[in-house]
């Protein structure tokens, strides 16, 4: 864990030269860049939050979210979400400990709370449609499904992910490489849950106070 | 003194990238897990039993009780400290806070200011325009 570079000087025959002491470990640098990554993404979801925040209250005479939102379902989503980041935690300490059934067993569970999050919003989103309260319908609702729907094309991207990677664990097993892509995985899996934070709160909360 | 160096932070970093950075532990998760349940089960009880009355209070509450409720996700769930990465994860998250802010406020501070200066319009007038 020491990341202290030090930094000699050396005065060798072409004059002083500054160099590190330490080598660049690519390896190492991976979950950094993935952070990175993740970062931008917070951008993309902070243009579409401040979007819905502007647009949220033009209803174009239609419904507003007091009269589409059902709580009982989006507190369902939220706790198969959180459901979902918790046995991610587990299929974690599973992979660090070495023990690879485990692993696949957590992230299937994983998997299949993610799953059923994504059913649950698909089901809101057909009936929302069916009810002729579709994206086109006004502004509220085209920001609305923007933002819904960006995050949940991120969990569909994640439950992907996710069974890819359990077929390489299947595969290979818990070697240094799939560990570094389960750890990715799992930032990007509870950053996830983050923005579903704010989705939930901004989105569904606050628009049916 | 140079040769024991190299060897000694190879050693570091081998064993630091085994593992990627932080050894999660069972309890962090579960510690987080039962303080993200009851952050996420207050506002919704806020707003569907309206135990304070006032919207404003509540709206105020539930966007406050998001704000720990992430920085607890950030802890226990994503290993947030100011050293991982050699502070670099904190760095990144700092500078990204600060563009959301300003994409955030300044989104809804000039928009809001646009729209009091327009012509007002209802609804109607809108969709009859050419």
């Amino acid at each position: 864990m020491s990341s202290k570079a030090h930094l000699h000087l050396a005065a060798g025959r072409d004059g002083p030269a500054f160099y590190l002491s330490e080598d660049h470990h690519p390896e190492n640098s991976t979950l950094l860049g993935f952070w990175l990554y993740l970062m931008s993404d917070c951008l993309i979801f902070a243009v579409l939050f401040a979007t819905f925040g502007v647009l949220g209250h033009n209803y174009a005479g239609g419904p507003t979210g007091a009269r589409l939102f059902e709580l009982p379902m989006v507190a369902v989503n939220t706790a198969m979400l959180l459901f979902s980041s918790i046995t991610y935690g587990m299929a974690m300490i599973a992979a660090q400990s070495g023990r690879p059934k485990e692993t696949l067993v957590w992230l299937a569970v994983t998997g299949l709370f993610g799953c059923a999050f994504l059913g649950l919003e698909l089901t809101e989103f057909v009936h929302l449609i069916g009810e002729g309260h579709g994206p086109q319908s006004s502004a509220f609702l085209s920001s609305f499904f923007t933002l819904v729907g960006t995050h949940g094309l991120h969990v569909t991207c994640g439950v992907i992910w996710l069974v890819t990677l359990m077929t390489q664990v299947a595969r290979r097993g818990l070697t240094e490489t799939n560990l570094r892509r389960l750890m990715c995985l799992s930032l990007f899996w509870h950053f996830l849950d983050v923005i579903w934070i704010g989705v939930f709160s901004f989105v569904y909360l606050l628009g049916v106070l | 003194m140079n040769a024991s160096d190299h060897a000694h932070t190879h050693a570091a970093h081998a064993h630091a990238a085994h593992g990627g950075p932080p050894h999660a532990s069972r309890k962090d998760y579960v510690v987080g897990f039962v303080l993200a349940a009851v952050l996420t089960a207050i506002p919704f009880w806020l707003v569907m039993a309206h135990p304070l009355g006032s919207a404003a209070l509540t709206a105020l509450a539930v966007v406050a009780l998001a704000g720990v409720q992430v920085v607890v996700h950030m802890i226990y769930f994503l290993h947030m400290n100011s050293r991982s990465e050699g502070g670099w994860n904190m760095l990144a998250l700092m500078f990204t806070l600060l563009l959301v802010g300003i994409v955030f406020v300044g989104s809804i501070w000039v928009m809001h200011h646009l729209d009091t200066n327009m012509m007002p319009m209802t609804a109607q007038a809108a969709r009859q325009m050419p």
